[in-house]
Protein backbone atom coordinates (compact mmCIF):
# COMPACT_ATOMS: atom_id res chain seq x y z
CA UNK A 1 0.00 0.00 0.00
CA UNK A 2 2.93 2.35 0.63
CA UNK A 3 4.18 1.63 -2.86
CA UNK A 4 1.70 4.24 -4.06
CA UNK A 5 3.54 7.10 -2.38
CA UNK A 6 6.23 8.09 -4.83
CA UNK A 7 7.10 11.43 -3.27
CA UNK A 8 10.85 11.48 -2.78
CA UNK A 9 11.54 8.07 -4.31
CA UNK A 10 14.21 7.62 -6.95
CA UNK A 11 13.06 6.12 -10.25
CA UNK A 12 15.81 4.04 -11.83
CA UNK A 13 16.18 4.61 -15.56
CA UNK A 14 18.55 6.32 -17.99
CA UNK A 15 17.74 9.78 -19.30
CA UNK A 16 19.43 13.12 -19.86
CA UNK A 17 17.82 14.39 -16.66
CA UNK A 18 19.22 11.47 -14.68
CA UNK A 19 22.70 12.20 -16.01
CA UNK A 20 22.64 15.95 -15.26
CA UNK A 21 24.78 17.26 -12.43
CA UNK A 22 22.65 17.23 -9.27
CA UNK A 23 23.60 20.87 -8.59
CA UNK A 24 21.89 21.83 -11.84
CA UNK A 25 18.77 19.91 -10.88
CA UNK A 26 18.70 21.38 -7.39
CA UNK A 27 19.05 24.95 -8.66
CA UNK A 28 16.54 24.21 -11.40
CA UNK A 29 13.99 23.04 -8.85
CA UNK A 30 14.53 26.05 -6.60
CA UNK A 31 14.36 28.42 -9.56
CA UNK A 32 11.24 26.69 -10.88
CA UNK A 33 9.51 27.11 -7.53
CA UNK A 34 10.43 30.81 -7.50
CA UNK A 35 9.22 31.10 -11.10
CA UNK A 36 5.85 29.67 -10.08
CA UNK A 37 5.46 32.60 -7.71
CA UNK A 38 6.76 35.08 -10.27
CA UNK A 39 4.23 34.34 -12.99
CA UNK A 40 0.68 35.37 -12.24
CA UNK A 41 -1.12 35.15 -15.54
CA UNK A 42 -2.77 32.40 -17.53
CA UNK A 43 -0.15 32.42 -20.34
CA UNK A 44 2.55 32.39 -17.68
CA UNK A 45 1.18 29.25 -16.03
CA UNK A 46 0.61 27.66 -19.41
CA UNK A 47 4.26 28.32 -20.20
CA UNK A 48 5.42 26.89 -16.86
CA UNK A 49 3.17 23.88 -17.49
CA UNK A 50 4.58 23.24 -20.94
CA UNK A 51 8.11 23.53 -19.55
CA UNK A 52 7.25 20.97 -16.88
CA UNK A 53 5.70 18.54 -19.39
CA UNK A 54 8.82 18.81 -21.56
CA UNK A 55 11.01 18.00 -18.56
CA UNK A 56 8.84 15.03 -17.64
CA UNK A 57 9.16 13.72 -21.20
CA UNK A 58 12.92 14.18 -21.04
CA UNK A 59 13.13 12.31 -17.74
CA UNK A 60 11.65 9.05 -19.17
CA UNK A 61 9.73 8.65 -15.90
CA UNK A 62 6.17 7.47 -16.62
CA UNK A 63 3.66 10.28 -16.21
CA UNK A 64 1.53 8.03 -13.98
CA UNK A 65 4.32 8.26 -11.38
CA UNK A 66 3.88 12.02 -11.10
CA UNK A 67 0.14 11.69 -10.77
CA UNK A 68 0.56 9.00 -8.10
CA UNK A 69 2.77 11.42 -6.19
CA UNK A 70 -0.04 13.94 -6.30
CA UNK A 71 -2.26 11.60 -4.28
CA UNK A 72 -0.22 12.40 -1.20
CA UNK A 73 -1.13 16.07 -1.33
CA UNK A 74 -4.70 15.72 -2.59
CA UNK A 75 -6.13 16.58 0.80
CA UNK A 76 -3.96 19.68 1.17
CA UNK A 77 -4.89 20.71 -2.35
CA UNK A 78 -8.63 20.42 -1.74
CA UNK A 79 -8.36 22.24 1.58
CA UNK A 80 -6.47 25.16 0.04
CA UNK A 81 -8.93 25.36 -2.81
CA UNK A 82 -11.97 25.32 -0.54
CA UNK A 83 -10.65 28.02 1.75
CA UNK A 84 -9.65 30.26 -1.10
CA UNK A 85 -12.90 29.66 -2.91
CA UNK A 86 -15.15 30.72 -0.04
CA UNK A 87 -13.08 33.08 2.02
CA UNK A 88 -11.73 35.52 -0.54
CA UNK A 89 -13.65 38.80 -0.42
CA UNK A 90 -14.65 40.39 -3.72
CA UNK A 91 -17.30 40.48 -6.40
CA UNK A 92 -19.91 37.71 -5.69
CA UNK A 93 -20.31 35.12 -8.42
CA UNK A 94 -22.48 32.39 -6.88
CA UNK A 95 -24.28 32.59 -3.54
CA UNK A 96 -26.00 29.83 -1.57
CA UNK A 97 -26.81 29.57 2.14
CA UNK A 98 -24.05 31.50 3.95
CA UNK A 99 -21.38 30.76 1.40
CA UNK A 100 -20.32 33.08 -1.33
CA UNK A 101 -18.05 32.28 -4.21
CA UNK A 102 -16.41 35.41 -5.50
CA UNK A 103 -14.73 36.07 -8.80
CA UNK A 104 -11.49 36.67 -6.96
CA UNK A 105 -12.02 33.55 -4.86
CA UNK A 106 -12.45 31.36 -7.93
CA UNK A 107 -9.44 32.97 -9.51
CA UNK A 108 -7.18 32.44 -6.47
CA UNK A 109 -8.45 28.89 -5.90
CA UNK A 110 -7.57 27.82 -9.44
CA UNK A 111 -4.26 29.63 -9.27
CA UNK A 112 -3.33 28.01 -5.94
CA UNK A 113 -4.28 24.57 -7.21
CA UNK A 114 -2.17 24.97 -10.33
CA UNK A 115 0.73 26.42 -8.39
CA UNK A 116 0.66 23.68 -5.77
CA UNK A 117 0.40 20.86 -8.31
CA UNK A 118 3.26 22.24 -10.40
CA UNK A 119 5.30 22.74 -7.27
CA UNK A 120 4.87 19.14 -6.14
CA UNK A 121 5.35 17.63 -9.58
CA UNK A 122 8.36 19.83 -10.20
CA UNK A 123 10.11 18.90 -6.99
CA UNK A 124 9.20 15.21 -7.24
CA UNK A 125 10.72 15.29 -10.73
CA UNK A 126 14.02 16.17 -9.07
CA UNK A 127 13.85 13.39 -6.48
CA UNK A 128 12.66 10.89 -9.10
CA UNK A 129 15.72 11.57 -11.26
CA UNK A 130 18.33 12.16 -8.55
CA UNK A 131 19.56 9.63 -6.03
CA UNK A 132 19.55 10.84 -2.42
CA UNK A 133 23.34 10.63 -2.37
CA UNK A 134 23.68 12.90 -5.39
CA UNK A 135 21.16 15.28 -3.91
CA UNK A 136 22.99 15.71 -0.64
CA UNK A 137 26.29 16.03 -2.50
CA UNK A 138 24.75 18.90 -4.40
CA UNK A 139 23.39 20.47 -1.22
CA UNK A 140 26.72 20.23 0.50
CA UNK A 141 28.48 21.77 -2.50
CA UNK A 142 25.99 24.60 -2.76
CA UNK A 143 25.97 25.38 0.95
CA UNK A 144 29.76 25.44 1.12
CA UNK A 145 29.99 29.26 1.34
CA UNK A 146 28.06 29.12 4.63
CA UNK A 147 30.92 27.21 6.22
CA UNK A 148 32.59 30.56 6.75
CA UNK A 149 29.86 31.57 9.18
CA UNK A 150 30.39 28.26 11.02
CA UNK A 151 27.33 26.52 9.73
CA UNK A 152 27.77 22.72 10.07
CA UNK A 153 27.24 22.18 6.34
CA UNK A 154 28.65 18.67 6.18
CA UNK A 155 26.68 17.52 9.20
CA UNK A 156 23.45 18.92 7.79
CA UNK A 157 24.11 17.20 4.47
CA UNK A 158 24.93 13.93 6.23
CA UNK A 159 21.75 14.09 8.30
CA UNK A 160 19.73 14.83 5.19
CA UNK A 161 21.21 11.93 3.29
CA UNK A 162 20.66 9.52 6.15
CA UNK A 163 17.08 10.70 6.57
CA UNK A 164 16.40 10.33 2.86
CA UNK A 165 18.11 6.94 2.74
CA UNK A 166 15.88 5.71 5.52
CA UNK A 167 12.59 6.65 3.87
CA UNK A 168 12.37 3.54 1.66
CA UNK A 169 13.78 1.33 4.43
CA UNK A 170 11.18 2.49 6.93
CA UNK A 171 8.44 2.16 4.33
CA UNK A 172 9.47 -1.41 3.66
CA UNK A 173 9.63 -2.04 7.38
CA UNK A 174 6.14 -0.56 7.83
CA UNK A 175 4.85 -2.81 5.08
CA UNK A 176 6.46 -5.85 6.70
CA UNK A 177 5.18 -5.13 10.21
CA UNK A 178 1.74 -4.37 8.84
CA UNK A 179 1.65 -7.72 7.08
CA UNK A 180 2.94 -9.51 10.15
CA UNK A 181 0.20 -7.99 12.30
CA UNK A 182 -2.40 -8.69 9.63
CA UNK A 183 -1.28 -12.31 9.73
CA UNK A 184 -2.28 -12.15 13.41
CA UNK A 185 -5.70 -10.85 12.46
CA UNK A 186 -5.07 -7.10 12.84
CA UNK A 187 -7.43 -4.89 10.87
CA UNK A 188 -5.98 -1.70 9.41
CA UNK A 189 -8.94 -0.77 7.20
CA UNK A 190 -11.37 0.02 10.01
CA UNK A 191 -13.69 2.92 9.24
CA UNK A 192 -14.13 3.84 12.89
CA UNK A 193 -11.64 6.60 13.79
CA UNK A 194 -10.99 5.45 17.38
CA UNK A 195 -10.44 1.88 16.22
CA UNK A 196 -8.19 3.13 13.48
CA UNK A 197 -5.99 5.00 15.94
CA UNK A 198 -5.90 1.95 18.22
CA UNK A 199 -4.96 -0.30 15.34
CA UNK A 200 -1.90 1.88 14.73
CA UNK A 201 -0.30 0.90 18.05
CA UNK A 202 0.77 -2.60 16.91
CA UNK A 203 2.31 -0.91 13.89
CA UNK A 204 3.96 2.16 15.43
CA UNK A 205 5.56 0.56 18.49
CA UNK A 206 7.59 -2.01 16.50
CA UNK A 207 8.36 0.66 13.90
CA UNK A 208 9.87 3.03 16.46
CA UNK A 209 11.77 0.21 18.11
CA UNK A 210 13.25 -0.79 14.78
CA UNK A 211 14.06 2.82 13.82
CA UNK A 212 16.06 3.24 17.02
CA UNK A 213 17.75 -0.11 16.53
CA UNK A 214 18.74 0.86 12.99
CA UNK A 215 19.98 4.27 14.10
CA UNK A 216 22.11 2.59 16.75
CA UNK A 217 23.53 0.07 14.28
CA UNK A 218 24.30 2.77 11.75
CA UNK A 219 26.06 4.97 14.30
CA UNK A 220 28.13 1.98 15.38
CA UNK A 221 29.00 1.09 11.77
CA UNK A 222 30.03 4.69 11.02
CA UNK A 223 32.24 4.87 14.08
CA UNK A 224 33.76 1.50 13.27
CA UNK A 225 34.86 3.02 9.97
CA UNK A 226 36.36 6.02 11.76
CA UNK A 227 33.75 8.56 10.73
CA UNK A 228 34.45 11.80 12.57
CA UNK A 229 32.64 14.50 10.63
CA UNK A 230 33.44 16.40 7.49
CA UNK A 231 36.84 17.89 8.24
CA UNK A 232 39.38 16.92 5.62
CA UNK A 233 37.00 14.46 4.03
CA UNK A 234 37.39 13.89 0.28
CA UNK A 235 34.87 12.53 -2.19
CA UNK A 236 35.14 9.42 -4.29
CA UNK A 237 33.10 11.03 -7.03
CA UNK A 238 33.58 14.82 -6.87
CA UNK A 239 30.97 16.80 -8.77
CA UNK A 240 32.30 18.21 -12.05
CA UNK A 241 30.22 20.27 -14.48
CA UNK A 242 29.96 18.82 -18.03
CA UNK A 243 28.95 20.49 -21.28
CA UNK A 244 25.34 19.35 -20.89
CA UNK A 245 25.16 20.99 -17.48
CA UNK A 246 26.14 24.36 -18.94
CA UNK A 247 23.48 24.00 -21.64
CA UNK A 248 20.96 23.12 -18.95
CA UNK A 249 21.85 26.29 -17.01
CA UNK A 250 21.34 28.38 -20.16
CA UNK A 251 17.90 26.82 -20.77
CA UNK A 252 17.03 27.35 -17.14
CA UNK A 253 17.90 31.03 -17.11
CA UNK A 254 16.09 31.54 -20.41
CA UNK A 255 13.02 29.95 -18.82
CA UNK A 256 13.30 32.16 -15.77
CA UNK A 257 13.76 35.29 -17.88
CA UNK A 258 10.65 34.35 -19.86
CA UNK A 259 8.72 33.98 -16.61
CA UNK A 260 9.79 37.48 -15.55
CA UNK A 261 8.69 38.76 -18.95
CA UNK A 262 5.29 37.12 -18.45
CA UNK A 263 5.00 38.85 -15.09
CA UNK A 264 5.95 42.21 -16.54
CA UNK A 265 3.24 41.98 -19.19
CA UNK A 266 0.63 40.35 -16.98
CA UNK A 267 -1.24 43.53 -15.94
CA UNK A 268 -3.03 43.22 -19.26
CA UNK A 269 -4.52 39.77 -18.53
CA UNK A 270 -5.26 38.99 -14.84
CA UNK A 271 -5.26 35.26 -14.24
CA UNK A 272 -7.37 33.26 -14.88
CA UNK A 273 -10.21 35.58 -15.65
CA UNK A 274 -8.38 36.68 -18.73
CA UNK A 275 -8.89 33.16 -19.95
CA UNK A 276 -12.47 32.94 -18.69
CA UNK A 277 -13.82 36.23 -19.93
CA UNK B 1 -6.78 -31.17 0.77
CA UNK B 2 -6.29 -27.90 2.63
CA UNK B 3 -4.73 -25.53 0.18
CA UNK B 4 -4.49 -25.75 -3.55
CA UNK B 5 -2.20 -23.47 -5.50
CA UNK B 6 -3.46 -23.27 -9.04
CA UNK B 7 -1.04 -21.91 -11.60
CA UNK B 8 -0.26 -18.65 -9.82
CA UNK B 9 2.06 -15.90 -11.05
CA UNK B 10 3.02 -12.69 -9.33
CA UNK B 11 4.71 -9.55 -10.60
CA UNK B 12 5.92 -6.67 -8.43
CA UNK B 13 5.61 -3.10 -9.76
CA UNK B 14 3.82 -4.14 -12.93
CA UNK B 15 4.28 -1.72 -15.78
CA UNK B 16 7.37 0.10 -14.49
CA UNK B 17 11.06 -0.19 -15.15
CA UNK B 18 11.37 -2.04 -11.83
CA UNK B 19 9.01 -4.83 -12.87
CA UNK B 20 10.02 -8.11 -11.29
CA UNK B 21 8.39 -11.49 -11.73
CA UNK B 22 8.51 -13.14 -8.34
CA UNK B 23 6.41 -16.21 -9.13
CA UNK B 24 6.04 -17.83 -12.50
CA UNK B 25 3.14 -20.28 -12.96
CA UNK B 26 3.32 -22.27 -9.77
CA UNK B 27 0.99 -25.11 -8.88
CA UNK B 28 1.07 -27.29 -5.78
CA UNK B 29 -1.10 -29.01 -3.21
CA UNK B 30 -0.71 -28.48 0.52
CA UNK B 31 -2.45 -31.42 2.26
CA UNK B 32 -3.29 -31.83 5.94
CA UNK B 33 -0.71 -32.99 8.42
CA UNK B 34 2.45 -32.82 6.35
CA UNK B 35 5.84 -31.33 7.13
CA UNK B 36 7.07 -29.42 4.10
CA UNK B 37 10.39 -27.69 3.54
CA UNK B 38 10.30 -24.79 1.10
CA UNK B 39 13.84 -24.15 -0.04
CA UNK B 40 15.28 -21.50 -2.28
CA UNK B 41 18.07 -19.02 -2.61
CA UNK B 42 17.53 -15.39 -1.57
CA UNK B 43 15.18 -13.78 -4.09
CA UNK B 44 13.88 -17.08 -5.47
CA UNK B 45 10.30 -16.09 -4.62
CA UNK B 46 9.75 -18.31 -1.58
CA UNK B 47 8.74 -15.46 0.75
CA UNK B 48 6.35 -14.14 -1.89
CA UNK B 49 4.81 -17.59 -2.25
CA UNK B 50 4.08 -17.98 1.46
CA UNK B 51 2.47 -14.53 1.61
CA UNK B 52 0.11 -15.75 -1.11
CA UNK B 53 -1.03 -18.67 1.02
CA UNK B 54 -2.79 -16.56 3.66
CA UNK B 55 -4.04 -13.95 1.25
CA UNK B 56 -1.65 -11.11 2.17
CA UNK B 57 -0.66 -10.84 -1.48
CA UNK B 58 -2.97 -11.41 -4.37
CA UNK B 59 -1.60 -13.36 -7.34
CA UNK B 60 -1.42 -11.47 -10.62
CA UNK B 61 -2.89 -14.56 -12.26
CA UNK B 62 -4.03 -17.96 -11.04
CA UNK B 63 -6.04 -18.97 -7.97
CA UNK B 64 -5.49 -20.21 -4.46
CA UNK B 65 -8.16 -22.47 -3.03
CA UNK B 66 -8.74 -23.15 0.65
CA UNK B 67 -10.87 -26.28 1.04
CA UNK B 68 -12.06 -25.70 -2.51
CA UNK B 69 -13.02 -22.02 -2.12
CA UNK B 70 -11.15 -19.24 -3.92
CA UNK B 71 -9.56 -17.11 -1.19
CA UNK B 72 -9.86 -13.93 -3.25
CA UNK B 73 -13.56 -14.33 -3.93
CA UNK B 74 -15.59 -11.36 -2.63
CA UNK B 75 -17.49 -13.31 0.00
CA UNK B 76 -14.46 -15.19 1.32
CA UNK B 77 -13.55 -14.55 4.97
CA UNK B 78 -9.85 -13.73 4.70
CA UNK B 79 -9.52 -12.85 8.37
CA UNK B 80 -10.57 -16.37 9.27
CA UNK B 81 -8.14 -17.72 6.68
CA UNK B 82 -5.30 -15.89 8.40
CA UNK B 83 -6.17 -17.74 11.59
CA UNK B 84 -6.24 -21.07 9.75
CA UNK B 85 -3.05 -20.41 7.82
CA UNK B 86 -0.68 -18.97 10.42
CA UNK B 87 2.31 -17.16 9.03
CA UNK B 88 5.39 -16.43 11.11
CA UNK B 89 7.48 -13.86 9.28
CA UNK B 90 11.24 -13.61 9.13
CA UNK B 91 12.58 -12.05 12.33
CA UNK B 92 9.13 -12.29 13.94
CA UNK B 93 10.51 -10.73 17.14
CA UNK B 94 10.37 -7.37 15.35
CA UNK B 95 6.59 -7.40 15.49
CA UNK B 96 6.29 -7.59 19.28
CA UNK B 97 4.67 -4.47 20.69
CA UNK B 98 2.73 -5.13 23.89
CA UNK B 99 3.78 -4.21 27.41
CA UNK B 100 4.08 -7.84 28.50
CA UNK B 101 4.56 -11.22 26.88
CA UNK B 102 1.12 -12.60 27.64
CA UNK B 103 -0.77 -9.65 26.11
CA UNK B 104 1.33 -9.88 22.99
CA UNK B 105 0.46 -13.54 22.50
CA UNK B 106 -3.20 -12.70 23.16
CA UNK B 107 -3.24 -10.14 20.34
CA UNK B 108 -4.06 -12.74 17.66
CA UNK B 109 -6.87 -14.55 19.53
CA UNK B 110 -8.34 -11.17 20.54
CA UNK B 111 -8.54 -10.16 16.89
CA UNK B 112 -10.54 -13.32 16.28
CA UNK B 113 -13.15 -11.94 18.69
CA UNK B 114 -12.66 -14.60 21.38
CA UNK B 115 -13.49 -14.01 25.04
CA UNK B 116 -10.82 -12.78 27.47
CA UNK B 117 -10.71 -16.19 29.23
CA UNK B 118 -10.39 -18.10 25.98
CA UNK B 119 -7.64 -15.73 24.78
CA UNK B 120 -5.78 -16.24 28.03
CA UNK B 121 -6.21 -19.99 27.90
CA UNK B 122 -4.88 -20.14 24.35
CA UNK B 123 -1.98 -17.80 25.14
CA UNK B 124 -0.92 -19.94 28.10
CA UNK B 125 -1.11 -23.11 26.00
CA UNK B 126 0.83 -21.52 23.13
CA UNK B 127 3.56 -20.20 25.42
CA UNK B 128 3.82 -23.58 27.08
CA UNK B 129 4.20 -25.33 23.74
CA UNK B 130 7.11 -23.06 22.75
CA UNK B 131 8.71 -23.79 26.09
CA UNK B 132 8.25 -20.39 27.71
CA UNK B 133 7.96 -20.55 31.47
CA UNK B 134 5.25 -18.82 33.53
CA UNK B 135 7.82 -16.44 35.00
CA UNK B 136 8.12 -14.74 31.58
CA UNK B 137 4.40 -13.94 31.21
CA UNK B 138 4.49 -10.55 32.92
CA UNK B 139 7.86 -9.50 31.50
CA UNK B 140 8.24 -6.93 28.76
CA UNK B 141 8.97 -8.70 25.46
CA UNK B 142 11.75 -6.16 24.86
CA UNK B 143 13.67 -7.48 27.89
CA UNK B 144 13.91 -11.02 26.53
CA UNK B 145 16.84 -12.55 24.66
CA UNK B 146 16.71 -12.95 20.86
CA UNK B 147 15.75 -16.63 20.97
CA UNK B 148 13.10 -16.05 23.65
CA UNK B 149 11.57 -13.17 21.71
CA UNK B 150 11.33 -15.38 18.67
CA UNK B 151 9.59 -18.12 20.62
CA UNK B 152 7.09 -15.59 22.00
CA UNK B 153 6.40 -14.37 18.46
CA UNK B 154 5.82 -17.93 17.25
CA UNK B 155 3.48 -18.46 20.20
CA UNK B 156 1.60 -15.36 19.03
CA UNK B 157 0.72 -17.16 15.82
CA UNK B 158 0.19 -20.57 17.44
CA UNK B 159 -2.42 -19.07 19.78
CA UNK B 160 -4.65 -18.55 16.76
CA UNK B 161 -4.78 -22.36 16.37
CA UNK B 162 -3.72 -22.58 12.74
CA UNK B 163 -4.23 -25.72 10.65
CA UNK B 164 -1.24 -24.78 8.55
CA UNK B 165 1.74 -23.09 10.17
CA UNK B 166 4.21 -21.36 7.88
CA UNK B 167 7.56 -20.29 9.28
CA UNK B 168 9.67 -18.01 7.10
CA UNK B 169 13.35 -18.59 7.93
CA UNK B 170 12.69 -19.23 11.62
CA UNK B 171 16.39 -19.82 12.32
CA UNK B 172 17.74 -16.66 10.65
CA UNK B 173 20.20 -14.84 12.87
CA UNK B 174 20.24 -17.45 15.63
CA UNK B 175 23.35 -19.19 16.93
CA UNK B 176 23.65 -22.98 16.36
CA UNK B 177 22.11 -23.72 19.73
CA UNK B 178 19.15 -21.37 19.17
CA UNK B 179 18.74 -22.90 15.72
CA UNK B 180 18.57 -26.46 17.07
CA UNK B 181 16.15 -25.36 19.78
CA UNK B 182 13.75 -23.75 17.34
CA UNK B 183 13.94 -26.60 14.84
CA UNK B 184 13.45 -29.17 17.60
CA UNK B 185 10.50 -27.19 18.86
CA UNK B 186 8.90 -27.10 15.42
CA UNK B 187 9.21 -30.81 14.78
CA UNK B 188 7.88 -31.54 18.24
CA UNK B 189 4.87 -29.30 17.58
CA UNK B 190 4.32 -31.12 14.31
CA UNK B 191 4.14 -34.46 16.09
CA UNK B 192 1.90 -33.20 18.86
CA UNK B 193 -0.58 -30.97 17.10
CA UNK B 194 -1.29 -32.70 13.80
CA UNK B 195 -0.89 -29.66 11.65
CA UNK B 196 0.77 -29.00 8.37
CA UNK B 197 4.00 -27.08 8.76
CA UNK B 198 5.78 -25.29 5.97
CA UNK B 199 9.34 -24.45 6.89
CA UNK B 200 10.93 -21.86 4.62
CA UNK B 201 14.70 -21.91 4.52
CA UNK B 202 17.70 -21.53 2.28
CA UNK B 203 19.56 -24.27 4.06
CA UNK B 204 18.98 -27.95 3.30
CA UNK B 205 20.73 -28.87 6.55
CA UNK B 206 17.94 -27.09 8.42
CA UNK B 207 15.12 -29.08 6.93
CA UNK B 208 16.48 -32.42 5.72
CA UNK B 209 16.21 -34.05 9.13
CA UNK B 210 12.59 -33.25 9.73
CA UNK B 211 10.48 -32.84 6.62
CA UNK B 212 8.34 -35.26 4.60
CA UNK B 213 8.51 -33.23 1.44
CA UNK B 214 10.76 -30.61 -0.08
CA UNK B 215 9.73 -27.89 -2.51
CA UNK B 216 12.63 -26.16 -4.23
CA UNK B 217 12.19 -22.67 -5.67
CA UNK B 218 14.63 -21.19 -8.14
CA UNK B 219 14.23 -17.91 -10.02
CA UNK B 220 10.46 -17.72 -9.41
CA UNK B 221 9.89 -21.32 -10.55
CA UNK B 222 9.03 -24.35 -8.49
CA UNK B 223 11.69 -26.75 -9.75
CA UNK B 224 11.40 -29.77 -7.47
CA UNK B 225 8.53 -30.94 -5.31
CA UNK B 226 9.22 -34.38 -3.91
CA UNK B 227 10.46 -36.43 -1.00
CA UNK B 228 13.85 -35.34 0.40
CA UNK B 229 15.49 -38.51 -0.91
CA UNK B 230 14.46 -37.85 -4.49
CA UNK B 231 15.17 -34.13 -4.34
CA UNK B 232 18.72 -34.73 -3.09
CA UNK B 233 19.53 -37.02 -6.00
CA UNK B 234 19.58 -33.76 -7.98
CA UNK B 235 22.38 -32.43 -5.84
CA UNK B 236 24.39 -31.23 -8.83
CA UNK B 237 21.46 -29.16 -10.12
CA UNK B 238 20.86 -27.89 -6.59
CA UNK B 239 24.44 -26.67 -6.47
CA UNK B 240 23.92 -24.71 -9.64
CA UNK B 241 21.01 -22.97 -7.91
CA UNK B 242 23.29 -21.97 -5.06
CA UNK B 243 21.78 -24.64 -2.83
CA UNK B 244 23.23 -27.92 -1.73
CA UNK B 245 22.30 -31.27 -0.29
CA UNK B 246 23.03 -31.80 3.42
CA UNK B 247 26.72 -32.21 4.13
CA UNK B 248 26.43 -35.87 5.13
CA UNK B 249 24.89 -36.70 1.76
CA UNK B 250 28.12 -35.52 0.15
CA UNK B 251 30.16 -37.74 2.42
CA UNK B 252 28.03 -40.76 1.53
CA UNK B 253 28.29 -39.87 -2.13
CA UNK B 254 32.08 -39.74 -1.82
CA UNK B 255 32.25 -43.05 0.03
CA UNK B 256 30.20 -44.72 -2.68
CA UNK B 257 32.43 -43.30 -5.38
CA UNK B 258 35.41 -44.72 -3.48
CA UNK B 259 33.87 -48.18 -3.65
CA UNK B 260 31.96 -48.56 -0.37
CA UNK B 261 28.45 -49.77 -1.30
CA UNK B 262 26.58 -47.42 1.07
CA UNK B 263 23.22 -45.83 0.38
CA UNK B 264 23.39 -42.19 -0.70
CA UNK B 265 19.83 -41.46 0.40
CA UNK B 266 20.98 -40.32 3.79
CA UNK B 267 20.50 -36.88 5.27
CA UNK B 268 21.20 -37.01 8.95
CA UNK B 269 24.33 -37.65 10.95
CA UNK B 270 22.77 -40.56 12.86
CA UNK B 271 21.64 -42.39 9.71
CA UNK B 272 25.05 -41.86 8.18
CA UNK B 273 26.82 -43.31 11.19
CA UNK B 274 24.55 -46.35 11.23
CA UNK B 275 24.97 -46.93 7.51
CA UNK B 276 28.76 -46.72 7.65
CA UNK B 277 28.88 -49.07 10.64
CA UNK B 278 26.66 -51.54 8.79
CA UNK B 279 29.23 -51.64 6.01
CA UNK B 280 32.32 -51.70 8.17
CA UNK B 281 33.18 -55.30 7.18
CA UNK B 282 33.64 -54.13 3.65
CA UNK B 283 36.11 -51.48 4.70
CA UNK B 284 39.53 -52.68 3.66
CA UNK B 285 41.64 -50.82 6.12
Amino acid sequence: MFKSITLGQYYQTDSILHRLDPRVKLSATLLYIVALFVVNSFPGYLFAGIFLVCMIRLSHVPFSYMVRGMKAILFLLLLTMTFNLFLTPGEPLVQFWKLTITREGLSTAIMMAVRLSFLVIGSSLMTLTTTPTQLTDAMEAMMNPFKRIHMPVHEIAMMMSIALRFIPILMEETDKIMKAQMARGADFDSKNLMKKIQSMIPLLVPLFVSAFRRANDLAMAMEARCYRGGEGRTKMKPLVYQGRDRIAYVILFAFFAACIAFRATSHMVPFPLGALS
Amino acid sequence: MSLTIEDISFTYETGTAMQVTALDHISAEIPDNQFIGLIGHTGSGKSTLVQMLNGLLKPTSGRILYKGADIHADNFDRKNLRAKVGLVFQYPEHQLFEADVISDVMFGPKNLGLSQEECQRRAHAALRSVGMDKKFYEKSPFDLSGGEKRRVAIAGVLAMHPEILILDEPTAGLDPRGRDEILGLISEMKNRMNMTIILVSHSMDDVAEYVDRIMVMNRSHLVYDDTPARVFTHYRELEEMGLSAPQVTYIMQYLKEQGLPVSTEIFTLEEAAAEILAHRRELHV
